[in-house]
């Protein structure tokens, strides 16, 4: 109905937010979008006693480029990414997965940082950005650390955070030329969640043959799963509808996905290879252009 | 420091249909809650508890959003719009007057959320397709229409908005 009363600062900085985390130890939630954490507050699933408002914190929105990285503050909202001119042009398969999430009014208000660090199996982000080599800058008192996409999401709504640090950036490679990336997802017909999805980025000479494979699925384990017998499959292989085809089918291999109430694992396991293939070839179109 | 203390009242001023509103709210209390119960605007309306059926949509900061999923606190210093505010001068809104001229509602429950969506939409995109509005209103479920006439409805007020100088 309602969540149980707690206590709201909104932080003015991230020092000030990472002070108020210190203070409020385990009793305390930062809040970013507050799309994962209200709705779970008001089933009384979470009940943190203090909320620290990330978003109140200047600077932590926005898109630019950084050198050869396109960086994207943590705090920027699903879509904001999904209509960022950068991040359609260098990694169009972001823009994809975030124009995917939720629906409309999430969409203006779910922040990729929270969604990340919230890691939740069947989220989009974790999808594409490890697809992508991402790597995601985290503060805490002591200083700054980068943490690869790939180390990352550690197990259900677990990631390789300590509980006093923030996620304050999501860094994203500039693919070189002739690299082509895109995401593609099966949702859950009510809920619009993850049932599977795959992300793919392929570089490719103007030969056709590939140079370059990253492909990881969503909705078979814990977090993001790398695809890593489609990708040595692809790699210096022409890039033809029945070599995608091949290297696809092996894409849920080493994978135990979990029967749910709407799909077998059987269905899981196969469906995968289905929107890995969709995922690859849509990346391979964009690596031609 | 004493339990009350900790869960302290929170301060807000709110700009809501372009009135400056000053509150003072328990941090739990819904965006939605304050716009229905603390101002008496109770045309959005709470329909799931879930965050699904969007029949609390308002504007914040010129975005659609689901107001049953923010906290009146996260709305300080915002601007919202909601669907009292939205028809300016005139009577109505040309959505709300699509809704009228191609029969868009019955109980009329989730057509406040779906108005006020249908308006962010058409501000972005004003001549969407059907693909592109059904896309639109995936937040927003209706149990009695079965949506074709909802489609219809922002299709004529889109139509109207593209006309109008």
């Amino acid at each position: 109905m309602f969540p149980a009363s707690f206590g709201y600062v909104a932080a003015r900085s991230v020092e000030e937010a990472l002070k108020l985390m210190a203070k409020h130890g385990e009793e305390g939630k930062l809040l970013a979008g507050g799309h994962s954490l209200i709705p779970a507050m008001k089933l009384r699933l979470q009940s943190p006693r203090t909320l620290i408002d990330l978003a109140t914190v200047p600077g932590l929105r926005g898109v630019r480029v950084d050198e050869n990285h396109l960086v994207i503050g943590a705090l920027t909202v699903h879509a904001d990414v999904a209509a960022s001119e950068l991040v359609r042009k260098h990694v169009c398969g972001l823009a994809d997965a975030a124009s995917v999430i939720g629906d409309l009014q999430v969409r203006n208000r779910g922040t990729i940082g929270g969604s990340i660090a919230h890691a939740d199996p069947a989220a989009d982000f974790p999808v594409i950005l490890t697809a992508l080599n991402a790597s995601f800058v985290v503060q805490s008192s002591t200083g700054n650390r980068t943490i690869a996409a790939d180390d990352f999401f550690t197990d259900f709504y677990t990631t390789a955070m300590s509980p006093n640090e923030i996620l304050t950036e999501i860094r994203v490679p500039i693919p070189s030329s002739g690299t082509g990336t895109a995401y593609a997802k099966l949702p859950h017909p009510a809920s619009g969640y993850v049932v599977v999805s795959a992300g793919a980025l392929l570089t490719r000479q103007a030969s056709g043959s590939c140079t370059g494979a990253r492909v990881a699925i969503g909705g078979l384990g814990s977090g993001p799963i790398r695809a890593i017998a489609t990708e040595i499959e692809l790699q210096g292989k022409p890039l033809t509808p029945q070599i995608v085809a091949s290297a696809a089918a092996k894409a849920a291999e080493e994978t135990d996905p979990v029967e749910d109430s709407y799909a077998s694992a059987e269905y899981k396991l196969h469906v995968a290879t289905v929107y890995a293939r969709m995922a690859i070839e849509a990346a391979v179109e964009r690596a031609k252009s | 420091m004493t339990a009350e203390a900790e869960y302290a009242a929170v301060p807000i001023t709110v700009n809501v249909n372009g009135i400056k509103h000053d509150a003072v709210v328990e941090p739990r209390t819904l965006l939605v809650y304050f716009l229905r119960e603390h101002l008496n605007l109770t045309g959005t309306h709470v329909g799931c508890d879930t965050s699904q059926c969007g029949a609390c949509t308002v504007h914040l900061n010129g975005r659609a959003v689901k107001s049953c999923t923010i906290l009146a606190v996260q709305a300080n210093g915002a601007e919202v719009k909601t669907i009292e505010g939205l028809a300016d001068d005139d009577p109505f809104h040309p959505v709300q007057q699509g809704f009228h001229e191609k029969h868009g509602l019955q109980c009329g429950y989730c057509t406040p959320g779906m108005i006020m969506t249908a308006v962010h939409l058409l501000e972005t995109n004003p001549n969407p397709s059907d693909d592109e509005i059904k896309h639109a209103l995936e937040g927003n479920l209706c149990r009695c229409t079965g949506y074709i006439n909802i489609v219809e409805s922002i299709k004529w007020a889109a139509e109207k908005m593209r006309k109008q100088p």
